[in-house]
């Protein structure tokens, strides 16, 4: 195993959700370090510290002040050091709209924010055990696509 | 003008051991799913050197026991999966634990334990990565496509590409030709 943990990063504007996305976490079995912003700018700031270390998966709410999702996203996927790194879009939206568009910008994975946290954590474990099968078994990332 | 290539990784793989072996003057034995015998002690600033050669590839030696058997089990389950030429007639159980000399609950067991997914997942996931590398690399149509992963229909095809990820495989063609799209006029 290359590594013993997976890195996870949330961005998020409602103090609700980052609150059930980090206790989510903590009941996984599967090994994660989970580190949260208030907004996108805040992500921004952070990930563009040099040599600072990349998360594994990043979420992304959409509807966020300041600076969007989608505007991250954007800025993420024209940066080749952030290359590696998972995205997947975390928001209350389902519209088809949202979805497609997010999906051709570069997003890998699309959730629609579950109301039960029963369906969070099996949610949230899913897409670590995907990352990971990708990760470990040199899977194409460009054809990584999920929808939850 | 584009062209479209298919490796062979093992054999890949292989001639890079080949090669680099001999350039070390090391004497060994290729055995099966990449296992090297050494054929006398090899001295540590030859092996030091060796890790460094397969580093550049990649490649890496696994040290755990453990790892080396579920690292045999994925490479037969691929086998399985990518080899559907020549059509193998038993179930993915009976192979797994005829070819490995385990029994199926030992490695089903080890496999779930180490890679945090079940063996059925796997050859799912690996079946539905190589739907999508021909959806999007060759003209195939699904139809084709379903033939060639040895699926009973479109529809099984379809319905399992949908399950696993959560969108339809008609879906997945059209974001992916967006995507290319999008880079196309980046550039």
């Amino acid at each position: 195993m290359q590594e013993d943990y997976t890195y996870v990063v949330l961005a998020d504007d409602d103090e609700d959700d980052r609150l059930f996305f980090v206790e989510a976490f903590e009941e996984l079995k599967i090994q994660t370090r989970v580190d949260i912003y208030k907004d996108g700018v805040a992500l921004m700031d952070a990930l563009n510290v040099p040599d600072s270390v990349l998360p594994n998966i990043l979420f992304l709410d959409l509807n966020m002040p300041k600076k969007s999702g989608l505007e991250c996203l954007i800025e993420i996927k024209s940066n080749n050091r952030f290359k590696d790194i998972a995205i997947a879009i975390y928001s209350t939206s389902a519209s088809e709209e949202d979805i497609e568009n997010t999906f051709v910008q570069g997003a890998n994975i699309y959730i629609k924010k579950p109301s039960d946290f029963k369906i969070l954590k099996k949610i949230l474990s899913d897409v670590v055990t995907i990352n990971w099968q990708y990760h470990t078994n040199g899977l194409d990332k460009d054809n990584f696509l999920l929808r939850l | 003008m584009k062209i479209f290539i298919k490796f062979d990784f093992t054999q890949f793989c292989s001639t890079i051991l080949d090669e680099k072996l001999d350039e070390l003057n090391i004497k060994y034995r290729m055995l099966n799913f990449g296992e090297i015998e050494f054929l006398e002690p090899v001295p540590p600033d030859k092996l030091k050197a060796f890790d460094a050669i397969l580093d550049t590839y990649g490649i890496e030696k696994i040290e755990n026991q453990k790892v080396i058997l579920v690292q045999k089990i994925k490479d037969t389950l691929i086998d399985m999966v990518f080899n559907t030429n020549d059509a193998i007639n038993v179930k993915s159980s009976v192979y797994l634990s005829d070819k490995l000399g385990h029994s199926y609950g030992y490695l089903s067991n080890l496999f779930s334990e180490v890679t945090y997914t079940s063996i059925e997942n796997f050859i799912i996931l690996q079946r539905i990565e190589y739907a999508k590398s021909l959806i999007t690399n060759t003209g195939l149509s699904l139809t084709e496509i379903a033939f060639r992963l040895q699926y009973s229909s479109v529809a099984h095809l379809s319905t399992q590409f949908k399950n696993t990820t959560g969108i339809t495989p008609t879906a997945f063609q059209r974001i992916i030709a967006k995507r290319r799209e999008l880079k196309n006029n980046k550039d």
